[in-house]
Parts: C-alpha cells; structure tokens; sequence
C-alpha cells in the first residue's frame, strides 16, 4: 500500500475512493494486489511497459520535428476499474444511442420528418459543415451510417456518466484499448489474476464482421480493405494494426482506382475489386472529383461507386452532421423522437448560442463556461472560462456573436479523477472514457473502452494532442 | 498483393542488407589498417579513398569533406544523416519502409528493425562508434542477420516473401561487386606503394567484407586476383556470389509470374535470365580481359535494368493500367516514379 500512501481524492469523484477515504468496493482487491509490490518493483515494471509500447512502435510523429522524433503516449498502468452494473448501465445507454443516431441520419439524408415535425429547426441541419445535401436520397447498405462510434462519456461530481460528444466520423484510439491491455499483462501480469476482467480482444473480430455485413456483393467472401491517409498519418499506426488483426489489406488512395463505377485495387496480379472499405480518411478528402479538389489521398470517382451502391463506406458519407456540437444538443430528442425512449444516458447540460434566452445566458456567464465550437475536436476551438484569461474571453465574445451557430457552451463539469502515477507519487487526476460501439448485423460493444487521463495536474483535457495519456480499463464480471 | 506493399517490402530488405554490408566494409577495413606499418596521411587517403569510389558516392562525399581520412569516412558512411547511403540512413530508410507495411510483417520481424533503429539512434550507438567501432558494426551486422533469420522463420513462402528475396539478392550481388571493385582503385605493386604482401592483405580483406574467408578457405585455394574473383562472381554455392545470387533472382521471378525457367514473361525475367546464362557460363578470363572494373560495372548496370524492370512490371505496370479506360493515372504514376527516382539515387 506505500505507493498509495498519502494518496488524496480531493473534492473530486474517485474512481477508487470514496468521499470518506475509503477504498470502492470494486477497487479493493486490486489495490491489495498493487499493495504486495514494492515501489522499486513497480517503477520497473511501469518502465518495461513503455519499453513495449517503444519496441512495438506504438509512437506517434511529432509534427514539425526534423529529426522524425517518436512519442509513445503517455501510458498510466493503475487502470480504471468498473463494476458489471455500471458496464450494463453504459451499454444500454451507448446502444440506444447509436440505434438513434443511424435513425436520425437516414431521415435526414430521406425525408427529413424530424424537421417537418420541429424537432430540431431546420437551419441548424442545413448550416451544418458536416452536412452532405449531395447524398440525400442515396441509399446505404444496411441503412447503417454510423457503423463505428467513439463516444466520449465524462463523469460528473456526483458519480453520474454523461456524455459528451459521439465522435462519428472517424474515431480513433481502438488500437489503444487493445494494446493498453497487452501492455499491461506483460508488464503486471499477477494483477490480472482472480480478478474477473472481461477480455476485450474481440474488437477486431467484430469490426470485420460489421465490415462483412455490409458488403453489397452477396456471393462468395467480400473484400474488406482500411483506407489510411499514409504513413505519417499520426493515427497510422492504428491503421496497420487494426488491418492485420482483421487479415486485411491497408491501402493508401493511390492504390485503388474506379473503373465504370466499380472500385479495384491494384496488385501484383492486376486489378482486384474492392468491396467494403473502411476509410480512416474524413469526407472532405476521400474523392477529390466530389470533395476537396486538392486532396491527394483521396480515391477520384469513388462517390460514383457509392451511390451506385457498388462498393460500402464505413463509415458512411455525410455522418458528421451528427457530430456537430449543435446537432449533439438534439440527440436526447432524437432518442425521444424515434424510440420513444427515455436517454439513459444524459448529454452534459448544453446552451446554444443561437437561441436568444442561452445567448444571453452564456454572454453573462462566460468566466464560468466551457465555450466550444460546433465543428472543432481535438481540444482545440475551446474556451475554458475558469482558466481563460480576459483577453481570450473577450476574443471568445466576439466570435460568438459573429456566429452564432457555431458556437454552444456548457458548464464546467469536473471529471472523476483516479489514482495515477505522477513523478513520483500517486496522485489524482481527471479522466474520460471512449467506449468503441460497432454497429452491423447488431450493436456491439467491447467491455470498457479507453480511459483518457489528463496528466497535467488540474487539468480537465485529456485530448493526447494536448498531454494526455491513457489507462486499461478493465469491466468486471458480475 | 497491392504493387505498392511489393515495392515496398523489396525496399525494406534491400536497405537491411545494404546496412550490414557497409558495416562488414568499414569493419574490416578499420581492422585492416592495423595490418599497416607505417601509415602518414598520404597513405591514409590512398587507403580509403578506393571504399568510397566503390560505393558510388564519391561525389556526396566530396561536397561535405575536405579531407579522406579515416574519420571523415567512418562518419560519412556510417551515421551521417546527410549520407542516405550511411549505416544509420539505411537503416531509417529500412524501417521507414517497414513502418508503412507493418501489416504485413510478424511481431518479431518489426521489433528487431525497429529495436535495431532505435539502437542506431541511441547515445550508445555514439559511444561505440567513438570508442568501440568494432562493437557497433557487430550489432549492426548480428541484429540484420537476426532480422534476415526471423523473416525466413516467420514469413509465410508466398509472393511476398519472394520479393523481399529478390530485393536482398539484388542488393547483395550489387554490393560484392562493390567489394571487388575497391581493388580497382588500389595503387598496385607497380605504383611502388604496396608490397605483395600488402596485396593479399587487401584480397583477404575483401573476402572477410563478404563473410566468405572460411568458404573461400575450404575450396583450397592461393589467395590472388585471380582465385578471388572466381570465388566472389562465379562460385556456384557461395551464398554472395554475383552468380548465386542472381540465380536466386531469377527463381524468385519466375516463382513470382508463375513463368517456367528458361522461358521469360517479362523484362525483368529476361534480364536475369540472360545474365544467369552469361555467369554459368563465363570465367575469369572474360572479366581480366573486359577489365575487372569495367566488367563489374557492367554487372552493376545490368542490376539496375533488373530492378527498373521489376518496378516497371509490378509496380507501373503501364500497360495494364493504360488498358483501363477510367484511370487517369499521370498522378500515380508521377508520385511512383518519384518514388522510384528517390531510391534509384541511393543505390
């Protein structure tokens, strides 16, 4: 237990501690076994992990960098425990939701009722950037949009999980869930012990399947392939490593050409039809005939094979409307509006600059508020009142009132914290939670997700481009 | 498999071996000198100087040094980044080319490239390089040794095994001819710098730069010009002879068309089988009678045409994609060539 010694939970939700100090049931048997190690002992071990993720080139580019330096990201080995309840409670929760949000897409890009009926104006749909016009009327295979979802789940001060965004265009970070747990069986395996984790290593094998349900051609086995913007794409290894743990092939844009609106690939042996892809490149840039005219990465006349319902997408053209920050506010509606349901899981509370009353509301609150902007990730476009200086406030001001569509604000909320190793000592700081939810012949999602920490102390991002780094995540058996 | 994962896995392996045959090069030589009795710097110049001719790179290497001394070519061929042809730049190259077809290589193959980049970028790579040449050229050697045992032990014998196959045996009947070829460029007993014995001395050395000392050894034979040259181009089981090698080639080809030997489907199988039929049946009189140093740049040229055409139909395959209607392929084709240019100039 020296490691833990000392430990604080702050004023804060403790995944591992309760308010009273005391250790969450769940979470017990863990640290008793992290109590048998010694710090010398655990400091190496924490090392050998690293070490792996180095060896395995698990890095990422850092940009602007001459001399090609690689950075593995920031890997904490106390994981992120959660009791069968909570997991079931978050299933339920992410299940519905992505039912809703493919409803939703297909009504938007068919007849829009939702709109004719007034549950979400109009305006804030086709002023989306993300909105594709071009595709209303085209069927999808399936009729399935978003066919792998990462949404971000945050969780409050009073130990309530929200969401956050839902991340359906490309989300990344599956790798890391997967090798996260690699990392530290090696590194820790006496902790896996009696312990009930459920295994997450069925991903892949539920993503090629998704990938093979949509396959429009019927007969004999389809070809799947992943779409990588490259090499030095700083997503790229994931990219590799999810092709080889489906056994298919990773191809760059170069590599497929469109003949009379079907898509091949070229190989040794000539041109070999394609029948599924998995893009890992956004909309904007994946056919330069249609998108962006300037991208390179891109495959020309791939959006004719599409439409001619030829080769599947996933995920589909035109989802991220749905990621739309304003559009985000709606899915609770949504979730009321095509289910009939109740959201089991609740959005963080939401302001919209366009509407009069929030306007005003967040004008006057901003020092307090986190301002976003609809279309921006990454942790980037934000304003976080709190530790916002006034210059920035101000500068947030006027962009809101310029445009107020793009804009939306939301209350601070504090994430729960967990015990992490920092320089020395354990310490708490702030995480979030990217479950990876796979939508085809039905909606599956592989127990836990990735746990984000942000390792800067206070600090409430976790985005890995701004210093964050990870955890396993581990769900327990009942 | 997609032409460019081919392309790309030839690359890799050729890089690999590229770096294990400079590091056996500097190390042999480095050992060389100790043979010496008097060196001043003259000498020194006249020592080194013919490595660098051999590589082809002479003209990199004048525009960033003055002197030719051991240093200067130490550093130059073996961690200047500015040099792609340097031990370390190959070795980037090598797994830069890895990275982008992770896929298809096993665990272990990535993690001994990756840990061997990782080691020549690493402060004790420096140190040793300073202070304990022989030690860092032994790691380079052992770990693409390693790399090249845990890629027959681990790759699966299909097309893509085959061509990284060819690109090692390309890459190594390239390099001993550049072996050879130093000795083109030494001042001979005539020029009154050398003694005949310091003429073996550079034959053995030679020999050691392509690991055959023991091999050569075994065939009983004096160590001369002659003997030498014999064993390196036409020795028919030496696993570094220009003719074993290319025979490897040529197999691999076919095994790759699916193309019966003796017969060709393409360019580059022509090419190679042509050359096999010139190496099985030639002999040293041929080569000290076209002069060993332009018969082996002879064999070098005839490499390259190999290696063009090999891009030529696997990777452009210009005709096959001329016979499709849709493939406006000016875009591909100029980022492939690019490619192709960027690797030809390291050769």
């Amino acid at each position: 237990m020296e490691m833990f010694k000392g430990y604080d939970p702050g004023k804060f939700y403790d995944e591992m501690f309760g308010e009273d100090g005391s250790v969450r049931g769940h979470c017990a048997p863990l640290l008793q076994k992290f109590g048998k190690l010694d710090q010398r002992d655990f400091l190496a071990r924490k090392a050998n992990s690293e070490l792996y993720f180095l060896r395995q080139g698990i890095t990422f580019n850092v940009y602007h960098d001459d001399q090609g330096t690689e950075r593995i990201f920031p890997f904490d080995p106390i994981p992120r425990v959660m009791p069968a309840n909570e997991w079931e409670h978050l299933e339920a929760g992410l299940t519905q939701r992505i039912v809703a949000l493919n409803l939703f897409l297909h009504d938007i890009y068919h007849d829009q009722q939702i709109l004719k009926d007034g549950v979400i104006p109009r305006f804030y749909i086709e002023q989306a950037k993300h909105y594709r016009p071009e595709f209303r009327g085209v069927d999808v295979p399936e009729n399935i949009y978003i066919h792998i979802c990462g949404s971000d789940l945050i969780r409050g001060a009073d130990g309530k999980y929200y969401v956050l965004e839902d991340n359906g265009r490309c989300p990344s970070g599956a790798s890391y869930l997967l090798e996260n747990r690699n990392a530290l069986k090696r590194a820790f395996p006496g902790i896996f012990e009696t312990m009930g984790v459920r295994p997450v290593d069925a991903y892949p094998r539920e993503l090629l399947n998704m990938l093979h349900h949509i396959s429009p051609r019927r007969e004999g086995d389809p070809v799947c392939v992943l779409l990588t913007p490259g090499c030095h794409n700083s997503a790229y290894f994931e990219h590799c490593y999810l092709a080889r743990e489906m056994g298919i092939d990773i191809v760059e844009g170069k590599d497929l050409v469109v003949v009379d609106k079907f898509v091949y690939m070229r190989t040794t042996r000539g041109l070999l039809r394609v029948d599924v892809i998995y893009r890992r490149i956004d909309d904007d840039f994946i056919d330069p005939v249609v998108f962006r005219k300037d991208s390179v990465l891109g495959v020309p006349g791939l959006m004719n094979a599409y439409r001619a319902g030829n080769v599947a997408l996933a995920n589909a053209v035109g989802t991220g409307v749905a990621d739309d920050k304003v559009v985000y506010y709606f899915v609770p509606k949504m979730i009321e509006y095509y289910l009939g349901q109740e959201p089991i899981l609740p959005n963080v509370p939401t302001y919209l600059a366009s509407e009069e009353a929030d306007m005003k509301y967040i004008l006057k609150n901003l020092p307090e508020l986190v301002v976003k902007a609809a279309n921006e990730s990454g942790g980037y476009g934000m304003l976080m009142g709190p530790t916002a200086t006034k210059d920035e406030i101000a500068d947030f001001r006027e962009r809101i009132i310029a445009d107020p569509r793009n804009y939306v604000a939301q209350p601070v909320i504090s994430l729960s914290r967990s015990p992490t190793w920092c320089d020395g000592a354990m310490e708490g700081r702030h995480i979030d939670l990217r479950p990876y939810i796979i939508y085809g012949d039905e909606v599956k999602i592989v127990p836990g997700g990735l746990t984000r920490v942000a390792l800067t102390k206070d600090s409430l991002i976790v985005n890995s481009s701004q210093g964050g780094g990870s955890k396993d995540t581990w769900v327990l058996r009942d | 498999m997609l032409s460019r994962v081919a392309n790309t896995l030839y690359w890799m392996v050729r890089y690999v071996e590229r770096a294990d045959n400079l590091a056996r090069l500097i190390d042999v030589n480095q050992q060389l000198l100790l043979d010496y009795e008097r060196l001043d710097t003259d000498r020194l110049r006249g020592f080194w100087q013919p490595i660098i001719l051999s590589t082809g790179d002479e003209e990199a290497f004048s525009k960033l040094y003055n002197e030719t001394g051991s240093d200067e070519v130490i550093r130059f061929l073996t961690d200047d980044p500015r040099n792609p042809n340097s031990i370390t730049s190959c070795i980037a190259l090598a797994r830069e080319n890895a990275r982008t077809v992770r896929d298809q290589l096993s665990d272990e193959l990535w993690e001994e490239l990756n840990a061997l980049y990782l080691f020549s970028r690493s402060d004790e790579a420096s140190r040793l390089i300073n202070h304990d040449p022989p030690r860092y050229y032994e790691n380079v050697r052992r770990s693409a040794m390693t790399f090249l045992g845990i890629a027959a032990s681990t790759t699966s014998r299909n097309e893509a095994w085959e061509f990284m196959d060819l690109g090692r045996h390309l890459e190594r009947a390239d390099k001993t001819t550049r072996f050879l070829d130093v000795s083109s460029y030494l001042p001979t007993a005539n020029d009154g710098m050398e003694s005949l014995s310091e003429e073996t001395l550079h034959w053995t050395a030679i020999l050691r730069s392509c690991g055959a000392m023991g091999a050569f050894r075994a065939s009983q034979r004096e160590i001369s010009a002659q003997s030498v040259v014999d064993f390196l181009i036409f020795s028919k089981d030496f696993p570094r002879s220009v003719r074993y090698c290319i025979e490897k080639v040529d197999i691999s080809l076919h095994l790759i068309s699916g193309t019966p030997r003796g017969a060709f489907s393409n360019e580059a199988e022509r090419e190679s089988g042509r050359l096999l039929a010139d190496l099985n049946f030639g002999s040293t009189e041929d080569v000290f009678k076209a002069g060993l140093h332009e018969y082996l740049d002879a064999l070098q040229e005839r490499f390259n045409h190999i290696g063009g055409e090999i891009f030529e139909t696997y990777v452009l395959m210009p005709e096959r994609v001329q016979l499709t209607p849709v493939a406006k392929a000016p875009s591909l084709s100029a980022a492939a060539w690019w490619q192709w240019e960027q690797q030809q100039q390291q050769q």
